[in-house]
């Protein structure tokens, strides 16, 4: 048969280099309302819950323990679990029911009936919910800084440009895990010369994560993962009571952490045992929450090619996200990694959460070009700014990005890879060369970077960590180098700790290190004209893009 | 959808990829023989190198992600470690498919210290026994980035970690649209893997026929 023309043009479309599968409720290939999940149920006998979800405590996995026995308010629990789904969908959306009254519903829900009340929902009607339920008053967005050489100067220089353009956390990993400290160290120098009170993290394996954390080489955590079947959970030699003792770790050292986790997981590891994805992540969330984490970052992330190759999966990416506001958790909102070859795909999926506005809309976006993106490429690049930015402003709506000038970008760039320069000559480590500097000042991406001696790095990294070195040390190097701005910027990130009031509930910091979090500054939107609002001041900064023609000068 | 649809689907994704790749891949190398040798022991001898497959690998599942036949990838693991003056010896595990913990058992399994992980679909880590399990020495996470060249550049690797060299790690690849692309599919390839996991079985020597 000949070819439609039509057919072959359509085709060869980027969206049809995607992978695309048709569900299988059997293996819980199929994003939400598999007939498998099971019906919503809880009776509670003597203060304990002893039936949820239609299993009996002797019945229980360890996942149902964990649940029964840490995550849901039991005081408010008979009742709300009596409400009808529909009834709690509505409250969901409808702005004359106030956030705080939702909250109390909804986590006293199980795990089934909250996925069952949000499985009601249309997107829109679930964008509504978000704009409502986020945590914090205003939205903020979150970033990557990585490359595929493992570059400190440029995780500095590109760290230092993200800051100057909004973002409020930044977020590193490694393309070799032993360069860890570098990556850690560079990221968090770099962030606060763009912009001081910059959070950062270095996303490697959570013992090593941890590690940093302790030495001051990181600001916050977020790569504590947790899974909605046992075995998965098994799999990675973890339960939920060794991720709660993670998370008290942090805490104990005032370090702000929240979890991960993601529709598509279990699936991807093979273990689903025949529920939707939508409804595994539901209990990752009670995880989270009864473990005592403020937060999570969930929306598939880097299983967001599995939702995505199956029908209602962008839906379901919406729904866990919602699932995890109301129930009172900062949510990281995803968005930060590539699932489609379309452009228009891109868009639709994340103004699911741009639009609304979540607490980090993107977690995160890539603050390089994507051939440098170590977390396997994310949605949004370095070379995106100015879509981003302009969408902000066809829409009036605050996605945490800026317009900026290049001569401001240039000197921020600049000055990061100065200070990491004199930084690393302070400590010892490796020598960065006045070539790198000025490469790093003007580069795109790592292409543009000379190659650096990568044995010698590691043996310096190592060495680093072997004589005990902390973000003290980096203060006080600083300061003898002569950025005293710097040092007391980095100085004033760890006296975070000691406060620890940057713990709450979806806390970033101001300039001046002022905690902003939903604990001073909480959700309260109850209809059109309440809540957050674009200031006249920040949508003049929205406004400003360098491409617009002003017609005074025609 | 059933197992047979499935594995159509899985056949017919191979292919493609398969297809696009031909210049990469050699003409149908003999198929892999992989028998059972019983319960594996700890080597002793410094100069090996050990490396684990994962439990559907030469199996049930025979070529990578991108169609590379799994025999040709183990010829070039194999030839890297030889390259460097150094054995190696197979194990397979049964109690997991990730690839960290496969690693993690080679490594400790090995005389070296040094092992290496290396699931069906092409994912690889080289691993040392004193790491926390999730971590490692170098990880080769993008199964569709791994060509033959890559794969024996890991073995010269991890046989230059057991003479305590200190190589160059294997430069990073990075392709953003390999997950667009691959990831439902490398779901479905690791729900396969898992199917032949049998748990308390204890980790098997392999004979392996190259």
């Amino acid at each position: 048969m000949a070819r439609s023309k039509r057919f072959e043009a359509l085709d060869a479309r980027p969206v049809n280099q995607d992978g695309f599968v048709t569900e299988w409720p059997e293996v819980g290939m199929i994003a939400m309302e598999n007939p498998g999940d099971p019906k919503p149920s809880i009776k509670i006998q003597n203060g304990k819950i002893v039936e949820l979800d239609g299993k009996q405590r002797a019945d229980f996995d360890m996942i149902d323990t964990f649940i029964a026995d840490y995550a849901i308010k039991l005081e408010n629990a008979e009742a709300a679990n009596a409400l009808d789904s529909l009834e709690i969908a509505r409250k969901l959306v409808d702005f004359n029911c106030p956030r705080s009254e939702v909250i109390k519903i909804t986590t006293a829900l199980t795990p089934a009936k909250l996925t069952e009340a949000v499985s009601l929902l249309t997107v829109v009607e679930m964008m509504q919910a978000v704009n409502k339920l986020r945590a914090r008053e205003m939205p903020a967005n979150q970033c990557h800084v990585t490359n595929v050489k493992d570059n400190p100067v440029q995780i500095a220089a590109d760290a230092a440009e993200a800051a100057v353009r909004g973002f409020a956390e930044q977020e590193t990993t490694v393309g070799i895990v032993r360069y860890a400290p570098f990556n850690a160290l560079s990221l968090m120098i770099g962030a606060n010369v763009g912009r001081p009170g910059i959070l950062t993290q270095c996303a490697v394996e959570e013992a090593t994560e941890l590690d940093l954390g302790m030495r001051g080489f990181t600001a916050y955590a977020e790569t504590v993962s947790v899974y909605g079947t046992e075995p998965v959970f098994i799999d990675g030699d973890d339960t939920p009571w060794s991720k709660s003792f993670l998370a008290s770790c942090y805490a104990s050292r005032g370090l702000k952490m929240r979890f991960t986790s993601g529709t598509g997981s279990e699936v991807q590891m093979g273990y689903a045992e025949g529920r939707s994805m939508l409804y595994l992540e539901a209990r990752c969330l009670y995880i989270t929450k009864g473990a005592g984490s403020q937060g999570t970052q969930n929306g598939s992330v880097s299983c967001c090619g599995v939702p995505a190759a199956v029908p209602s999966g962008i839906r379901a990416m919406l729904a866990e996200n919602l699932i995890a506001m109301a129930l009172d958790l900062e949510c990281a909102s995803s968005n930060d990694q590539t699932f489609t070859h379309s452009d228009l795909r891109r868009v639709a999926r994340s103004l699911m959460q741009f639009a609304p506005g979540t607490d980090f809309i993107c977690s995160g976006y890539s603050a390089t070009p994507n051939y440098d993106n170590m977390f396997a490429g994310s949605n949004w690049d370095a070379d995106d700014y100015d879509d981003w930015n302009i969408i902000q402003r066809d829409l009036k709506i605050d996605g945490g990005l800026s317009p900026v000038t290049e001569d401001e970008v240039v000197a921020a760039r600049n000055k990061a890879a100065r200070v990491i320069q004199a930084l690393f000559r302070e400590l010892g480590l490796t020598e960065i060369t006045d070539a790198e500097v000025e490469a790093a000042t003007y580069a795109r991406g790592s292409q543009d970077m000379p190659d650096r001696n990568v044995v010698e790095d590691l043996k310096a990294a190592d060495a680093m960590l072997q004589r005990g070195v902390t973000s003290v040390d980096f203060v006080k190097a600083l300061y003898r180098a002569g950025f005293e701005d710097v040092a007391q910027s980095i100085y004033s990130i760890l006296m975070q700790r000691i406060s620890a009031d940057y713990l709450h509930t979806s806390a970033i910091l101001t300039n001046e290190f002022k905690v902003v979090s939903a604990v001073n500054y909480p959700n309260d939107y109850h209809g059109p004209k309440t809540g957050y609002q674009i200031s006249d001041e920040r949508w003049a900064q929205i406004k400003n893009i360098r491409q617009a023609i002003d017609p005074a000068t025609i | 959808m059933d197992e047979k649809t499935l594995r159509a689907i899985i056949e017919e994704v191979l292919k493609e990829v398969g297809e696009a790749k031909t210049t990469a891949v050699k003409p149908q190398a003999p198929p892999l023989q992989i028998t059972e040798a019983g319960p594996a022991a700890r080597g002793t001898d410094p100069r090996e190198v050990v490396i684990a497959l994962s439990p559907a690998f030469g199996g049930k599942l025979t070529q990578s992600i991108t169609g590379i036949p799994l025999g040709d990838a183990l010829r070039e693991v194999t030839a890297g470690i030889e390259e460097e003056g150094l054995k190696y010896r197979f194990i397979r595990v049964f109690r997991t498919a990730d690839v960290g913990f496969i690693a993690h058992e080679a490594a400790k399994l090995s005389g070296s210290g040094i092992g290496i992980g290396i699931q069906s679909r092409g994912t690889t880590v080289i691993h040392q026994k004193d790491l926390p399990p999730l971590s490692n020495l170098e990880l080769f996470s993008q199964a569709p980035l791994i060509d033959l060249e890559t794969f024996r550049a890991i073995g010269k690797n991890a046989a230059k970690y057991a003479k305590n060299e200190g190589p160059t790690p294997v430069p990073v690849r990075n392709d953003q649209m390999a997950r667009p692309k691959y990831q439902a599919i490398a779901a479905l390839l690791h729900i396969k893997e898992c199917e032949l996991l049998v748990d308390g079985k204890p980790v098997q020597e392999l004979k392996v026929q190259l």
